[in-house]
């Protein structure tokens, strides 16, 4: 049964296996450095479909059935699945497993989704609600450009602090028992706001958020930054990130510089690939999880990954209506067998 | 202390790196100079065609037009527009690439929900601004009778 340890972090004792993860990503992610990572690419960013928001649907859906496929387990045997995207009312996830017959439970979170997914999954598992059950996410460039900002054909220069938006999948099998990572603890995160507007620096608004989560989730455990092979944040950007270690030196006293890294950054090239201040997405964060850091604590190259997933929680009304950016951050601790 | 608000935000517009600015203005010189190089030598070709001032005027805004909206369809226009920035927007280049790329984005929610609605979406602001104001100075013209 779940314990909650200090005032925001619930420890996990049965400690939730990741028994099978997977990640698929579009053309540029895949012309990335990580592209080895990756259990498919893209190459085609319509994925053959006739519209943008069937396109994310198709690279969800393409996550989810190989992450299940890999677990060696069917559909059938997965008791829930958690679910989430960027698209108004989530119809990427929405139309992505309308055919796959699994309780489903439709999450928003923005770009934090991976971590409220896996968060929620994990509690569920260790509560005894759950045997089996699947988190995932995804976001797509395309999908997102024309949701939130302007047609794709349009001719406009995008501000250096602006993010891109990452055409990527990820999706996570737990388990109550087997062979694989292990969850072994989640901090729900508060919404920050500390009166960023700018749409376009969604690092920024999103950096109080994470600093609050892990000095949270720090302080519940009982923990340094030294103890964690890598906090990862997803997604701040270069922006973002700086601002986090700013402020957990100046408010909390905590510097992460030496073992933090940051989703947005790992994801594309940033001198090379026209990306602004790097990457965002709940895709990204997503396929990092479920590729790099879920492989190499399985391999065991890694021991300790906290996890938090940052969101911005603005719409693009609310934006037009000048209000500030509210921001979420989740943890979750990952830990090796 | 805890960082305030107005720390903060200080803080960020320091992290955050201005646009080169120095540089897009070199680029939206050079390339809406380019552009506008281009309005005159059609405007000499059109002459030498034989057509009268009028037909003229009209021509040069409808070829350009033309152009944008063909490099816009073959997914030129938007790589040339992020180098150049408001030397693409400012001449008639960025207003006919506004209307064509919404119309070319919303297709796939049909021809009158999609492109039909969403095709001014953009220059929609432009176009209402830019009658409000013609209204607006005609009315100071008639009643100062300024002509």
């Amino acid at each position: 049964m779940p314990q909650r340890v200090g005032r925001y972090t619930i420890n996990l004792p049965s400690r939730p296996v990741i028994i099978g993860n997977a990640a698929v990503v579009g053309k540029k992610e895949g012309e990335g450095p990580l592209a080895e990572e990756f259990d498919h690419i893209f190459d085609d960013t319509t994925m053959g479909e006739a519209s943008w928001e069937k396109a994310e649907s198709a690279i969800q859906r393409e996550a989810v059935t190989r992450a299940i496929s890999k677990a060696g387990i069917g559909t059938a045997d997965v008791d829930m699945i958690f679910a989430g995207d960027l698209l108004n009312q989530c119809i990427g996830t929405t139309f992505s497993l309308r055919e796959l017959n699994i309780p489903l439970a439709g999450l928003y979170g923005a770009c934090s989704t991976m971590a409220l997914s896996l968060a929620l999954g994990s509690l569920m598992t260790d509560s005894g609600a759950l045997g089996t059950c699947v988190a995932t996410t995804s976001s797509h460039f395309c999908s997102a450009e024309r949701q939130f900002r302007y047609p794709l054909e349009y001719g406009g220069q995008r501000p250096p602090a602006a993010q891109w938006t990452a055409t990527a999948s990820g999706a996570a099998v737990i388990k109550n028992q087997g062979e694989g990572p292990h969850i072994d603890a989640v901090t729900i995160g508060r919404i920050q706001d500390m009166g960023i507007k700018d749409a376009n620096n969604m690092g920024a608004a999103m950096a109080p958020a994470a600093a609050e989560t892990i000095a949270d989730f720090l302080n519940d455990t009982n923990t340094k930054p030294e103890d964690y092979d890598i906090i990862l944040t997803g997604d701040l950007g270069a922006i973002g990130s700086t601002l986090l270690k700013q402020l957990l030196e100046k408010d909390k006293n905590i510097d992460i510089s030496a073992v933090h890294k940051d989703g947005g950054l790992m994801i594309y090239d940033i001198d090379k690939q026209d990306v602004n201040s790097g990457g965002s997405g709940c895709g990204c964060s997503g396929a990092i999880v479920c590729s790099y850091i879920l492989n190499r604590l399985r391999s065991g190259e890694l021991k300790k990954v906290l996890f938090v997933g940052t969101g911005a929680l603005m719409s693009s009304t609310s934006s037009k209506q000048g209000e500030s950016i509210p921001a979420i951050a989740h943890a979750v601790l990952l830990s090796c067998q | 202390m805890a960082t305030t608000n107005k720390e903060y935000s200080k803080m960020a517009k320091k992290a955050s790196p201005p646009s080169p600015k120095f540089k897009n203005m070199f680029f939206a010189f050079i390339i809406g100079g380019f552009i506008c190089c281009m309005g005159e030598v059609l405007r000499f070709a059109f002459e030498k065609a034989g057509l009268n001032e009028l037909e003229v005027k009209n021509a040069i805004p409808v070829t350009l037009i033309a152009i944008t909206a063909f490099l816009t369809g073959i997914g030129v226009f938007d790589k040339i527009a992020r180098v150049a920035g408001a030397g693409t927007i400012v001449p008639i280049t960025g207003f006919a690439n506004s209307v064509v790329s919404p119309a070319m984005e919303f297709k796939a929610e049909g021809k009158i929900m999609g492109t039909g609605v969403q095709m001014f979406t953009i220059a929609g602001p432009v176009i209402v601004y830019g009658t409000a104001s013609a209204v607006l100075y005609g009315l100071i013209i008639y009643i100062f009778k300024l002509y």
